[in-house]
């Protein structure tokens, strides 16, 4: 992992002294809310539905034991014993108060922590595949260039009063996990024919109220030239970027009304004039980054452990969580493990102080002291032992950490919606909650198989509707919660927006029409097809039909 | 005689701000007086100028680009860059063009919605001159100058950013 050096150390206790003081400012009355707010913001913390909110950065997603139990810590002191991980690799507490936040950040810089940038109209946490390192079917690890992004993008002095928020991703694997084509700025590390390390840019991508797939602004980028390519591609979008309409404000209404062409021809002679200067990265640098992501001491294992083939044949419980959770990794005799936190009953992706340091306890065992957090809002121990798997599982199963449903129906991505935000038109937690109840069957799931349901409580799409296989989005009419339905998106290699069904849907209706999309699914599913497949080859009408009827 | 900070110091202001566009008469009617004209009546009048009396700047509004005044920066004493609100970071952009693509290496002024919370990354970006909003104290906004000892970007007092000047250290 990335470990802070002086300079890192003194920008951040830097950063807490000026907060600190913009803080006592504010609550003196001497500072006015409007200029706060945006102080704040950058900050990460939010003033919400029921009490402040306060969302930490975890930088692409990595975690260390010693931060996860430093979390459990906040949780327990200034919050009320419990953490949200969010879809965008952050986590949340949502019941500090406002005059503690800087000690609560002073106590996360003790951990190389920080909750920079976690909000207001900036670059924000840069995200990645929570495989990156391990993943069996790696191009590169992408870790080394998203801490070399988030160092150029921290206090960026040119970029703290964007149009509106700014995210980018970074994709080193073959089968992208990270959403990167639905960013602000996606970045595919590639090789040109030479073998050269470089990037795929794609910008203009996007959720939100209107989504977009982002679009390639350049093919190969040599990977010195990243960061004046990217300073050019913010100074286009700062400076033209709109700024009359809140909702028309992210980058990917530029590129629109730009035209991809046009757009790309600016960022290029923005780039000209910074291109060979003082940001060129330099091998030195990209190896000392590197050199932070090394492999762990991996062991020489075989494959085959047979202690754990026993463990397969005899614990059915067990067998069905290794097929689910567990995924390939490049070193033999390791796997990946992902921990749903999608039990049936808890909001997606919460996670209470006594478990941060059980699987605080549980990395250090079994994973090198290392965890990471995906931004469908689980967490992965990276590097765990074949041979371990099934003593880490039984630990899991003390823990209710064990639900063996990674990728299928109650993996459900959903934002905190009305229960706890303000922007929110209606709540988002019950309606999860319901469908993980109405599909409680882990035979059943098994059987249909991988399916992404995203769940967003208002169009700001928090929890990623657009590219949920089934997407549902609450929506108010006329007073009332109601939630519209849409199919077909999906997040993969293959990025699709999902197409919305027809009218939405009262909250009690939601189970109903789950079984009766997953009926015409099972009716028309060919050999194993996953649903996105079948939704793919049959088209809309079956199930518009199974929902509203035949059309006239 | 307005106050302002210019190179971490509190000065009098030597300018006159015309907010709205001149034409010849009226800036004759100004002759002795320094003055920052807006862009579009410093192009206007470009031929003019050499013949006033005192100092001519130029400020820019969020939506000029600087590379419309480019071929004449060298006769430029001042150009001030204005925040209609502070929340709008595009003149962020103008002083950095201003000052690392182009050179520009005279006073650049902050003018507006300027408050001492964003002196630091003004700063950065090359403004060395801060006409603050009215009620800001200016002894305080002075301080907020030093509110970080380092950053990882390349700014105009310090054109390395912070990954060069560390691999220097690791060697």
């Amino acid at each position: 992992m990335y470990r802070y050096d002086n300079y890192d150390h003194q920008m951040l206790a830097d950063r807490i002294a000026q907060f600190r003081d913009q803080t006592a400012r504010f609550l003196r009355g001497e500072l006015a809310p409007a200029e706060f707010l945006p102080l704040r913001l950058q900050n990460g913390l939010y003033v919400q539905r029921l009490a402040p909110m306060l969302r930490i950065a975890i930088p692409y997603g990595m975690l260390s034991s010693t931060q996860l139990r430093k979390l459990a810590y906040i949780a327990d002191h200034y919050d009320k014993g419990y953490g949200h991980f969010t879809t965008r690799q952050n986590i949340q507490f949502n019941w500090p108060a406002i005059a503690d936040v800087p000690d609560i950040l002073a106590h996360l810089a003790e951990v190389e922590m920080h909750a920079i940038q976690t909000s207001g109209n900036c670059i924000r946490n840069t995200t990645t595949d929570q495989f990156a390192g391990a993943a069996a079917n790696e191009i590169e690890d992408s870790r080394p260039w998203c801490e070399i992004i988030r160092q150029w993008s921290t206090f960026h002095p040119e970029f703290a009063f964007l149009p509106r928020k700014f995210k980018i991703a970074v994709c080193g694997t073959q089968d992208d996990q990270a959403a990167t084509q639905v960013h602000d700025i996606g970045l595919f590390i590639v090789r040109n024919a030479q073998g050269e390390l470089g990037f795929r840019v794609l910008a203009g991508g996007g959720l939100g109220r209107t989504p977009v797939i982002g679009k390639e602004i350049r093919a190969f980028l040599p990977w010195q030239h990243l960061l004046s390519y990217l300073d050019a591609i913010l100074r286009v979008y700062n400076r033209e970027g709109r700024r009359d309409n809140k909702y028309k404000a992210r980058i990917k209404i530029l590129v629109k009304e730009t035209g991809i062409e046009k757009f790309q021809q600016k960022v290029e002679k923005e780039w000209l004039a910074l291109k060979d200067g003082p940001l060129t990265l330099t091998e030195a640098e990209f190896q000392r980054c590197k050199a932070f992501f090394k492999d762990p001491a991996y062991l020489t294992l075989a494959d085959f452990s047979p202690e754990l083939e026993h463990a397969l044949n005899t614990d059915v419980l067990f067998a069905a969580w290794h097929n689910q959770n567990v995924n390939a990794h490049k070193k033999s005799g390791y796997s990946i493990v992902t921990l749903c936190l999608k039990a049936t009953g808890i909001a997606p992706g919460d996670i209470t102080s006594e478990q941060m340091r059980f699987v605080a306890d549980l990395a250090d065992r079994y994973s090198f002291g290392e965890l990471r957090v995906t931004h469908e809002q689980n967490l992965v121990l990276a590097d765990v032992a074949r041979k371990d798997l099934h003593a880490l599982w039984k630990a899991l199963k003390s823990q209710d950490l064990h639900a063996p449903n990674l990728g299928l129906l109650t993996d459900i991505v959903c934002c905190p919606g009305g229960d706890f935000c303000s922007l929110a038109n209606a709540k988002s937690i019950p309606i999860a909650e319901s469908i993980q109840r109405r599909f409680g069957d882990t035979e059943r799931l098994r059987r249909i198989g991988k399916l992404s349901v995203n769940i967003s409580g208002c169009m700001n799409a928090c929890g990623h509707h657009h590219v949920g296989n089934i997407g549902i989005l609450g929506v108010d009419k006329k007073g009332e919660e109601y939630y519209q339905v849409s199919l077909g998106g999906s997040a993969e290699n293959v990025t699709a927006l999902g197409d919305i069904v027809g009218p939405s849907f009262a909250q009690d209706d939601i189970p109903d029409v789950m079984e009766k999309l997953i009926g015409v699914f099972e009716q028309h599913r060919e050999n194993e097809e996953r649903f996105v497949d079948t939704y793919r080859r049959i088209g809309m009408e079956p199930f518009k039909e199974a929902l509203y009827g035949k059309a006239d | 005689m307005a106050r302002l900070i210019k190179d971490r110091t509190i000065v009098d202001d030597q300018w006159e701000l015309l907010r709205e566009p001149v034409d010849s008469d009226a800036l004759r009617a100004l002759n002795g007086r320094n003055v920052i004209l807006p862009m579009s009546s410093w192009l206007e009048l470009r031929e003019a100028l050499p013949a006033h009396q005192g100092f001519v700047g130029v400020w820019l509004k969020n939506i000029e680009l600087p590379e419309a005044i480019a071929p004449w920066l060298e006769q430029i004493p001042l150009i001030a860059l204005d925040f209609p609100v502070f929340t709008d970071g595009r003149a962020y952009s103008s002083a950095r063009e201003l000052r690392q693509n182009l050179g520009y290496g005279r006073e650049l002024r902050a003018i507006g919605d300027v408050l001492c919370d964003q002196l630091f990354y003004m700063s950065r970006c090359g403004f060395n001159a801060f006409a603050m909003r009215a009620d800001q104290n200016l002894e305080a906004a002075i301080r907020r100058l030093d509110d970080f000892k380092d950053a990882y970007q390349a700014s105009v007092h310090s054109p390395e950013p912070l990954f060069r000047r560390r691999s220097c250290v690791n060697g």
